[in-house]
């Protein structure tokens, strides 16, 4: 009975969702911010790639609080999970097998050039702080899972996020004082799709790539930690 | 009989995304499945939200040296999705360790025990006698 | 262009059933992958390239690696219904409550 009424929930939900989208202005232009974007946004911010201008420029007080809702959840997790954590005399995950550990030792290198390079191009091509600090997250965390004995160290996390936080928010504070504006662009704009352009993009998006890395590196090694339940 | 348009096609899938996420989130038994039904129901809505920007013909909205050639997609739905999803996976990370914390205090997972353990616990903190028990079996329950 | 689209909505549908339909959890967490990198195509064939990195990275590498983290430390690692509910091992409570 009540798998029949959720049921009749979804199904009448999908109905009314399939009958808006033929009032849906598909295939429409973009909307009038978006044709703004477009038209002046290069010009204005000096990124190749305009989803990083409106990412760090048009909305990048809006994005500080998106990293902050990302560090949020990563200390409830540490804070759910604090008290769980494994007792040291505790059994550990059994080491990884051969291929598991030669494989994480061959591509721990090569995923932190790939993870620094989308970081680094993230105002010319697609990628940018969120995906290259996805990237650098995993690389620190594949070793973890052949080696589960070896830890990151929490400290160490805690201060590259923070002093990435710092910095993203300082640039910010400095653009308010030289501009008027938080987040402003500063520095020169240098040429279109050129590695040194878009001004303080780059840099900002740096800071985005290290704190969202550092914050996904230790929710996973918070996970990982975690004592298994009920054993 | 036509094809459907492809913006057709792409906003029937979405849509389907998120009913089937929505009817997994109210149907699940056990909570590790709510919580990817959460996340196949965050797919489709981040889905729609990109599909807003989209139109057919138009190029992706990065500028590679020449002036671009024809009409680009709406750089702004791509934005906020772009950080919805990075959020999305700190939100699927905090629902897992509420799920482990869940399994610490109850031992189990599983929604309709744990239905019944809440109701002997509210009971309990209430001060009624356990549900059907021989000195009071026609209490009146809040719950 | 248009049969490639079909296909890739139609594997993404089909996924996200499989999602709540297998019995077995590890099988789940392995399809809602699927259904993330099926996203991440239609990513692309909607001109978001930013979006289908992003989704490629997260959805169906790091949530997955989540997930199954997380199956682990319930102890739901094998490949049996996890439907049933499981015989009471732990009477709750104790220091940790």
């Amino acid at each position: 009975m009540r798998n029949f009424t959720s049921l009749l929930f979804a199904g009448g939900l999908g109905f009314f969702l399939l009958v808006l989208a033929a009032d849906l202005p598909l295939g429409a232009p973009p909307m009038l911010a978006g044709q703004g974007v477009l038209a002046e946004g290069a010009a204005a911010t000096g990124a190749a790639n305009l989803v990083t201008a409106v990412v760090l420029a048009y909305r990048g007080i809006d994005t500080l609080g998106e990293l902050s809702i990302l560090f949020a959840a990563a200390a409830g997790v540490g804070l759910v999970l604090g008290r769980a954590r494994r007792r040291p005399d505790a059994e550990a995950d059994p080491e990884g097998g051969f291929i598991l550990l030669a494989a994480a030792d061959l591509l721990f290198p090569l995923l932190v050039i790939v993870g620094l390079y989308i970081v680094l191009h993230g105002h010319l091509t697609p990628g940018g702080g969120f995906q290259g600090g996805v990237v650098l997250a995993a690389a620190f965390f594949l070793p973890l899972l052949g080696r589960p004995r070896n830890a990151l160290d929490h400290a160490v996390i805690g201060w590259i996020e923070g002093l990435a936080g710092a910095v993203f928010v300082g640039i910010g504070l400095w653009a308010l004082a030289a501009r008027g504006e938080f987040l402003a662009p500063l520095l020169g704009k240098g040429t279109l799709g050129a590695l040194f352009s878009a001004g303080t993009l780059p840099l900002l998006y740096i800071a985005v790539g290290l704190k969202v890395g550092a914050e996904i590196a230790g929710l996973m090694s918070t996970l990982q930690e975690t004592e298994a339940a009920g054993s | 009989m036509s094809l459907p348009p492809l913006e057709i096609v792409l906003y029937a899938g979405a849509v389907s995304l998120l009913i089937i996420g929505l009817a997994g989130l109210v149907m699940s038994e056990h909570l590790v499945r709510l919580v990817l039904a959460l996340g196949v129901a965050e797919a489709g809505g981040n889905l729609l939200l990109v599909l807003t920007g989209f139109r057919q013909g138009a190029v992706a909205p990065i500028l590679l040296g020449a002036a671009p050639s024809g009409p680009m997609v709406d750089p702004i739905p791509q934005a906020l999705v772009l950080t919805a999803i990075v959020i999305g996976v700190g939100v699927q990370a905090l629902a897992l360790a509420l799920v482990l914390r869940v399994r610490r205090a109850y031992g189990t997972v599983h929604m309709s025990a744990l239905r019944a353990r809440l109701v002997e616990d509210l009971d309990e903190a209430a001060g009624l006698p356990p549900e059907g028990s021989r000195e009071a079996p026609g209490v009146e329950r809040p719950v | 262009m248009y049969w490639i689209t079909v296909l890739v909505v139609a594997v993404m549908v089909l996924s996200a059933l499989a999602v709540l339909l297998l019995p077995n959890l590890l099988a789940a967490v392995a399809a809602s992958s699927v259904v993330s990198l099926a996203l991440s195509v239609v990513f692309v064939i909607v001109r978001a390239p930013d979006v289908a990195m992003t989704e490629a990275a997260v959805g169906a590498g790091l949530s997955g690696v989540i997930l199954v983290l997380a199956l682990r430390r319930l102890g739901l690692w094998g490949l049996g219904d996890d439907n049933r509910p499981q015989p009471e091992r732990f009477s709750g409570t104790g220091d940790d409550a």
